[in-house]
């Protein structure tokens, strides 16, 4: 609890040393407030605009979780088939890789075309990039049982669907939440990345990559930084619902979570 | 004579590309209520020799019955021990030993007290509650062995049960066992690479020669059940770890 309260309190040390030095730069080099705004304006316009980024903010939050959802049970459901055998493996795995090397935004005016603009494309986006690690890791889970405890299993007279349920899911629950870590960052990137081709249908009223958009041609530099800021704390925000969870499924019997022992 | 629990006839196991089986023409009887241990050398086959006796593997040629049954038919008869604990780390104690009962779709009411009882007799009353990343490793295996017992099973296989613990644990272990034993009466089959380990709990002790896997030696062990630790210091005990070491050290010499 004291060393997660020095982090705290570090983090907070470096956010205003960083502040400072924002300062600093615009007084030093006399720069416009339309190219870099004041620490302070920024400020000001989050409290007067608190309304709008918020919207704009739940709107963005829908589809990254909307799309991290989905690649989780779709994710899932494809590791499950992949654990079937080597040879599935060996045969579909590249695709997977590709799946998270093609650039996001090469693919977003695609989906663009597909679809239409709005809600469902934007989810799209986020779904496709965080698939990837979903499928990679519970993979792993699923595959990475112990010998020994199959055939434990199988000499109990264990169905196929008791491995699954009983064995195989609950040993890759640790992998699942590696790679729901992994993608709840990138959910957020993946949507505000497809909101920048399909953000709204409606002018000046979308997530936050359509306002970044919105907001940079109207030179409001201000609003610009205070969305941003907003996708920041989105990620953040992610990241920790899924740590949470994690920590509730893991803590009680997982290595990772660190225990006192009882001797014999 | 009634039907020995366990019986092979010739049996010869060789695995894929390998030049050399692993069992050639192995052939062994063990009768009903016996302790016998598997002892050799590491790579004489003698876990695989376990594992074809609990339908885990297909032998190439020869015969196995256990009961008189096919290993696969007489699976409810039997229970396996493996070296490690192997606990489901997401089940508390409880959980893991109910894990039998719960597969054949015992009632909830019934599994629970066939547990309470189990983990009284290995003496974990009291922890049923606990995680296994909790437990010593001495206690794993006494979750382990209650698991097993769930079953009821009369005959136990169990691969180096105790091989990955301290010396201490382990002999207490042995006592253990073979005091559960005295009390629920099954046959054991046990494999190990410990001469003592080998002596001091069986009724016979068979010795392997590796490469191929065979059978070299039989020792019967004639000292008195139940046997208590003090018998570890007797000049009997003694020189039946010595004979049985030298016929070791024969087998694997040619």
């Amino acid at each position: 609890m004291k060393s997660k309260l020095n982090l705290l309190a570090s983090a907070v040390v470096v956010c205003g040393a960083l502040l400072l030095v924002w300062q600093a730069i615009i007084w030093i080099f006399k720069v416009p407030t339309y190219m870099l705004p004041t620490p302070w304006s920024v400020a000001a316009t989050v409290a007067e605009r608190l309304p709008d980024l918020w919207e704009s903010l739940l709107i963005s939050a829908e589809a990254a979780a909307g799309g991290l959802a989905a690649s989780i049970v779709v994710g899932v459901l494809v590791a499950m088939v992949f654990a079937r055998s080597a040879w599935i493996r060996r045969m579909l795995f590249p695709y997977t890789i590709l799946l998270q090397t093609v650039p996001i935004v090469a693919i977003a005016p695609l989906i663009l075309m597909w679809v239409g603009q709005g809600l469902l494309a934007v989810t799209l986006v986020a779904f496709i990039i965080c698939l990837a690690p979903i499928i990679a890791n519970t993979t792993q889970g699923l595959i990475g049982v112990d010998e020994n405890l199959v055939q434990l299993f199988l000499m109990y007279g264990a169905t196929p669907g008791q491995i699954l349920w009983r064995l195989r899911l609950p040993h890759a629950l640790p992998y699942l939440f590696v790679g729901v870590r992994i993608s709840s960052g990138i959910a957020v990137i993946g949507a505000i990345t497809g909101e920048l081709f399909a953000g709204s249908g409606q002018v000046g009223r979308g997530g936050l990559g359509y306002s970044i958009l919105y907001a940079m041609s109207q030179l409001q530099t201000d609003y610009l930084f205070a969305l941003v800021m907003a996708a920041t704390v989105l990620g953040f925000a992610f990241f920790f619902t899924v740590m949470f969870f994690e920590w509730l499924a893991l803590h009680k019997w997982h290595e990772s979570a660190g225990a006192g022992r009882s001797d014999a | 004579m009634s039907v020995p629990e366990v019986l092979l006839r010739n049996v010869t196991k060789r695995f894929a590309g390998a030049a050399l089986p692993v069992l050639e023409e192995v052939s062994l009887t063990v009768q009903r209520g016996e302790f016998v241990s598997i002892l050799g050398p590491s790579g004489c086959g003698k876990s695989t020799l376990l594992r074809l006796v609990a339908g885990l593997s297909e032998p190439g040629t020869g015969e196995i019955k256990v009961n008189g049954m096919t290993p696969k038919d007489a699976r409810e008869l039997v229970s396996f021990v493996f070296q490690e604990a192997t606990l489901l780390p997401w089940r508390t104690v409880e959980k893991n030993v109910a894990l039998a009962l719960e597969l054949e779709g015992r009632t909830r009411e019934e599994t629970r007290t066939t547990v309470q009882g189990l983990l009284e007799l290995v003496g974990l009353a009291g922890v049923g509650g606990q995680y296994p990343r909790q437990l010593s490793g001495g206690m794993k295996m006494r979750v382990s062995l209650a698991r097993a017992l769930a079953t009821r099973p009369r005959l136990l296989l169990m691969d180096e049960p105790f091989a990955a613990l301290d010396e201490m644990t382990r002999d207490r272990m042995g006592e253990e066992l073979l005091r559960l034993r005295q009390e629920l009466g099954w046959t054991v089959l046990f494999v190990t690479h410990s001469v003592a380990e080998a002596v001091f709990l069986s009724s016979r002790v068979i010795v392997l020669a590796p490469h191929p896997g065979r059978v070299a030696h039989e020792v019967a062990v004639e000292l008195p059940y139940p046997r208590t630790a003090e018998m570890r210091e007797s000049e009997a005990f003694d020189s039946l770890v010595n004979h049985t070491s030298r016929l070791l050290r024969e087998a694997h010499r040619r």
